[in-house]
């Protein structure tokens, strides 16, 4: 499978086109939603229009050096707002809301060319880890559809592992892109908090949001952060830090670089194949130069209670806009209006959704608020100190991404808790903010995909891409999932 | 503290949740044991430590987020109207508020 960069410069010689290069991901699109439920939404009118636009405008040098992604087909999680097309969130709730405008990193891809071809599937407002929480049905993982792509971007993850589209965006507010890239076997990777805009990304956790990449190739990836990353003025808390050339980076080795692993992190509740797969990983950055350090995380064990204070709070505010008022879903037979709010939430909202809620108004409500929600953000707090510590003697951090390869449908359905659990490496970043990057690093013994994962110092992605490519370029996960392009 | 099926009819009224008895018996034990694993934060001393604020980064708290006081476009009654369930003379029309 060709890498978009590739695609690009062979639309940019005129060897193809943007218009056969998009048809033919259409193609997969919908060819392969029967067997993966990856797209909720497939834009083929659209998609063709535009692809058709940038093959007449190629012949203009302006239009070449600013279209990094120039007839690239990319696919959008369906809770990132694309005008014109659904934003559902995997929730009946929104439905076939359409939105009246575009979010920034969207804006930011139509002007480097690429073309949106639909909108994918996910966990309802992206809470959870496997894609069960979809309204609309779970994506199935490409490399055995009898499993979890993992969540939350799951649709966004499996599209690009099946070959459907190069590249694909995602949000990850405690490993929703991580996670999913991990179990899919590509590239998934969560930027510092405030390097992408999240105007235009449906708000679950304010504080934990953000617009992730995924792709195939590191280098891809590098190039898609490169457009959608930066200040915006529609966002307050994009910060005015300067976005390197990422791709300038990508060297091959590891030479000087010191990479932190924790023992604790690789001991108890671990899954022996993921264990064996990422020591191999460290050995393999040893060979590409780096150094390996000690490092301790000594909150990192309490990171997934306060990861389900934090977040539900922020959930059970974000989500208070659904009320059948504006926009969306509206219940019938409700005479007065707090009936209608309650009968159109209840009928609207997931199990899972109404779960969250939930337990984010209860750690709110008077009383509970310090016990809780206090108390989380001073743990915060000390996980934000424990990376500053470990990020002064090591320039990144290595984990895997999740505890096991992909699991069964239903298999943790009915417990909540034992769910969470799968977000134990994942959440912390999102906690202190820093960027991480999961990276493939081989197979199970069942042929499912395993995942390392790279945490670094805030905006330090360039780092993170530079380990990511050095290892995936000497350590080339060769293997096709079983329903492909 | 346990969390009684009681508990759990009060948070949906706060949360404007209308559930069924199926859910709420399926979501008291459910809710009880997240906050009984959430508890553990209590073993860790913090009476010292300042609360985190957000997700901001230094420099993201550095940077200035104040934009000039000039009116701007906005989207405008008819397409703010247009995903509305039910629009009427411009407005958003909603059940009436008192029973």
């Amino acid at each position: 499978m060709k890498s978009a960069i590739e695609i690009r410069n062979e639309i940019i010689r005129r060897e193809t086109s943007a218009r056969a290069v998009v048809e033919s991901a259409l193609q997969a699109a919908e060819k392969l939603n029967g067997p993966l439920n990856a797209f909720l939404e497939v834009d083929r009118v659209g998609a063709v229009k535009r692809a058709e636009a940038i093959d007449t405008n190629l012949a203009s040098e302006k239009t070449l050096e600013s279209a990094p992604l120039a007839g690239i087909p990319i696919a959008i999680k369906d809770n990132i707002c694309v005008r014109g097309l659904q934003t559902s969130c995997g929730s009946r709730i929104l439905g076939p809301y359409k939105p009246p405008y575009n979010a920034t990193a969207i804006e930011r891809l139509i002007a480097s060319g690429s073309v949106i071809i639909g909108k994918t599937n996910c966990d309802e407002f992206a809470m959870g880890s496997s894609n069960e929480n979809s309204a609309f049905g779970p994506v199935k993982n490409p490399w055995d559809t009898s499993r979890v792509p993992g969540g939350s971007s799951g649709g966004s993850a499996a599209a690009v592992a099946a070959g459907i589209v190069p590249i694909a965006l995602g949000s990850d507010t405690g490993g929703s892109v991580r996670q999913p890239a991990s179990l899919c076997g590509v590239i998934g990777v969560k930027p510092t908090y405030g390097r992408v805009s999240r105007y235009g990304l449906v708000a679950f956790g304010s504080s934990l949001d953000q617009i992730g990449v995924f792709a195939r190739e590191t280098s891809d990836a590098a190039v898609v952060l490169q457009v959608i990353a930066g200040r915006d003025r529609h966002d307050a808390t994009t910060a005015d830090v300067v976005v390197p050339d990422y791709s300038a980076q990508l060297n091959g080795n590891a030479n000087g670089l010191r990479l932190g692993v924790s023992r604790a992190l690789l001991g108890e509740g671990l899954d022996d194949e993921v264990r064996d797969a990422v020591e191999k990983a460290i050995e393999a950055y040893r060979e590409l130069g780096a150094k390996i350090v000690d490092i301790d995380l000594p909150h990192a064990k309490y990171a997934i209670a306060v990861y389900y204070i934090i977040a539900t709070a922020e959930a059970s505010s974000n989500l208070a806009r659904y009320d059948g008022v504006r926009y969306g879903f509206r219940a019938e037979d409700a005479p007065a209006l707090r009936e209608m709010y309650r009968k159109t939430r209840d009928e609207g909202f997931g199990a899972e959704v109404k779960r969250r809620i939930m337990l984010g108004t209860y750690v709110l409500s008077a009383g509970y608020y310090d016990a809780y929600y206090l108390k989380a953000q001073q743990v915060r707090a000390l996980i934000k100190q424990d990376f500053a510590r470990a990020f002064e003697k090591c320039d990144a951090i290595v984990t895997p991404t999740s505890p096991t390869p992909a699991f069964a449908f239903g298999e943790k359905v009915d417990d909540p808790l034992a769910m969470y659990l799968n977000d134990v490496f994942t959440v912390t970043a999102n906690l202190a903010g820093v960027p991480g990057i999961s990276v493939p690093c081989g197979l199970s013994s069942n042929a499912l995909p395993i995942g390392l994962q790279l945490l670094g110092p805030h905006w330090s992605e360039a780092l993170l891409f530079r380990l990511a490519h050095a290892y995936q370029t000497s350590h080339p996960l060769n293997a096709q999932p079983q329903v492909h392009a | 503290m346990p969390i009684t099926e009681d508990d759990i009819e009060k948070i949906a009224q706060l949360a404007h949740l209308e559930i069924t008895d199926a859910e709420r018996h399926m979501f008291a034990p459910q809710i009880a044991e997240i906050v009984a694993y959430v508890e553990q934060l209590n073993e860790i001393d913090t009476s010292e430590v300042e609360p985190a604020l957000g997700g901001l980064t230094p420099e993201g708290e550095r940077t200035e987020s104040a934009r000039r006081d000039e009116t701007e476009a906005s989207l405008g009654q008819k397409v703010a109207l247009d995903q509305a369930p039910d629009p009427a003379s411009g407005h958003f029309r909603v059940p009436k508020v008192l029973a």
